[in-house]
């Protein structure tokens, strides 16, 4: 739906190809230790785990501006800018969103 | 137990120091030692393993009973046997549990003992004892009163205690509860623990009264609590806040009689939640400073007053982050990655952190509170801008909603730190 209009930009999948060339095992971005209080594989609250970058990029920015309406993540999205939702969004796209998913 | 793989050492003398030394992560004999088997501490000794440290959990129930949706318990909504959870998921992944209490702690040696004399080495230790309910602070509210005006704000026998305190109240009764000054366990609790006993009573005894008697004139999502309050429980609610003389100063257990400054109130079931600190084990370790609660650093959680130690969750002065099973959870996980970090020795680095609390104020009806925090002034701060509460606006959908999210967050929530 509309979030997949706002991850058009070709300057962020540009930098999400870059971060994807980096090193895999890169530290756990600020603010990524939250995100699986909520987001699991089961269940209303969909996993992140595994899911492509641009896409959780492209959501976060939606759910900021307001685009796409949310219940909550969109008063926790405000509280990331576009690099650190990057970087949050790079991280959990490298994971395994299966069985041992958490595994940093 | 089983100490072959554990670090045990009984009545080591001090000239052993040089034992002592700080292991190296990679010479695979660092080890953790997490206390507290609740949301943060199980949180972060699974989180640890997961950084291939050596973890031991010390914690002495078998079980650990959630307090997150506890009060759906209390609303006869819900059994007591779905807030529990054992460990054998993080036995699973090489957690060492003991189920002893600890009792004290050497800071200088790196030493946890516990209740049987056993003492645990320690490359770092990180401390997550919850809660401690002060049953000093209150006249008239001791152990044995909290048997007559149950507190149920640990939940277990407690929270059953007071359901079957409901169960037997007539209709026409009269239901207090007591909620204390700020900084508490659970914000929003006692607001949704009022709206979910005056569901049950409008269904089932319609004519009693409910009465909160607050130390505070303002609470977490007050606007929102309030409105659901004037739409659902109207005249069977009352909110008392300080200003109005809320503050109970006093309790007598026999007549269970909750004074306050302006009269007092006798009630057919009274709920008294007192004044809390961070769990006594803090103190024991030279952690907690004079208000009762932990001061941290606010990158690492390593404790301002005792190098080597950490402290997470509801125990800690974590600035604007409430005492939330989420924020535990958050911190948990920071303060892992911090502790491996720095037992590889590494700087560690700034996290921003999240929260959200959700209450239900009926069944179907949620509500929630979330925040971003990040380390600033060496606390957490507010990030600006973000955060805040559901819409005072909302339609029933958004309500249903995030009763359905809060439901879902419980599933994750425990499914990940003991699934």
């Amino acid at each position: 739906m509309t979030a997949h209009r706002v991850l058009a930009g070709a300057a962020v999948l540009a930098t999400l190809a870059a971060l994807a060339a980096a090193a895999p095992a890169a530290a756990q971005p600020s603010g990524a230790a939250s995100c699986a209080g909520c987001h699991a594989a089961a269940g209303p609250v969909p996993g992140l785990e595994g899911r492509p970058a641009a896409e959780i990029a492209a959501s976060m920015a939606a759910f900021r501006s307001g685009e796409r309406p949310a219940t909550v993540m969109d008063r926790i999205a405000k509280g990331f800018s576009d690099d650190e939702t990057r970087a949050i969004a790079e991280w959990l796209a490298a994971r395994d969103g299966g069985e041992h998913a958490a595994r940093p | 137990m089983r100490p072959g793989r554990r670090a045990v050492l009984q009545g080591l003398a001090a000239g052993g120091a040089a034992l002592w030394a700080p292991a190296v992560l990679g010479q695979g004999t660092a080890r953790v030692v997490v206390v507290g088997g609740g949301f943060g501490g199980a949180a972060c000794a699974r989180a640890l393993r997961r950084r291939d440290v050596a973890v031991t959990l010390v914690e002495p129930e078998e079980r650990f009973t959630a307090c997150p949706f506890s009060n759906e318990v209390i609303a006869g909504l819900r059994d007591l046997d779905s807030q529990r959870f054992g460990y054998d998921g993080l036995r699973r992944e090489g957690v060492e549990i003991v189920h002893r209490s600890a009792v004290a702690v050497d800071a200088r040696y790196r030493r946890v003992r516990l209740d049987d004399g056993t003492e645990l080495v320690y490359d770092r230790l990180v401390l997550a004892p919850g809660i401690e309910l002060r049953f000093d602070a209150l006249p008239g509210y001791d152990q044995a009163a909290a048997e007559a005006m149950p507190h149920a704000w640990k939940a277990g026998e407690q929270t059953l205690l007071l359901r079957r305190q409901l169960e037997a109240m007539p209709d026409g009764g009269v239901v207090a509860i007591a909620a204390p000054a700020n900084p508490f366990r659970c914000p929003p609790g006692p607001y949704e623990r009022a709206s979910l006993i005056a569901h049950y009573l409008k269904a089932q005894k319609p004519r009693s009264k409910l009465i909160v008697l607050d130390a505070k004139d303002a609470f977490s999502k007050q606007r929102l609590f309030q409105a659901a309050w004037g739409a659902l429980y109207p005249g069977l609610l009352e909110w008392v806040p300080l200003s109005s003389g809320g503050r109970v100063t006093e309790v007598d257990a026999a007549t269970r009689t909750l004074v306050t400054e302006f009269g007092s109130h006798r009630a057919d079931v009274a709920n008294v939640i007192p004044p809390q600190r961070a769990g006594a084990i803090a103190r024991a370790a030279g952690v907690a400073d004079q208000t009762g609660w932990c001061p941290i650093d606010p990158v690492t959680f390593e404790s301002r007053l005792q190098p080597g130690i950490h402290v997470i969750g509801d125990a800690a002065i974590a600035g604007a982050m409430p005492k939330s099973a989420f924020a535990a959870n958050g911190q948990a996980q920071v303060c892992a990655a911090a502790v491996a970090g720095l037992l590889r020795g590494e700087a560690p680095v700034e996290q921003k952190l999240v929260n959200t609390c959700y209450s239900l104020v009926a069944p179907g009806y949620g509500i929630s509170v979330a925040g971003v925090y990040r380390p600033a002034d060496g606390l957490l701060r507010e990030v600006e801008g973000a955060g805040g509460t559901s819409p005072l606006d909302a339609p029933p959908e958004v309500r249903e909603l995030e009763a359905r999210y809060a439901e879902a967050w419980f599933g994750t929530i425990t499914g990940s730190v003991f699934g």
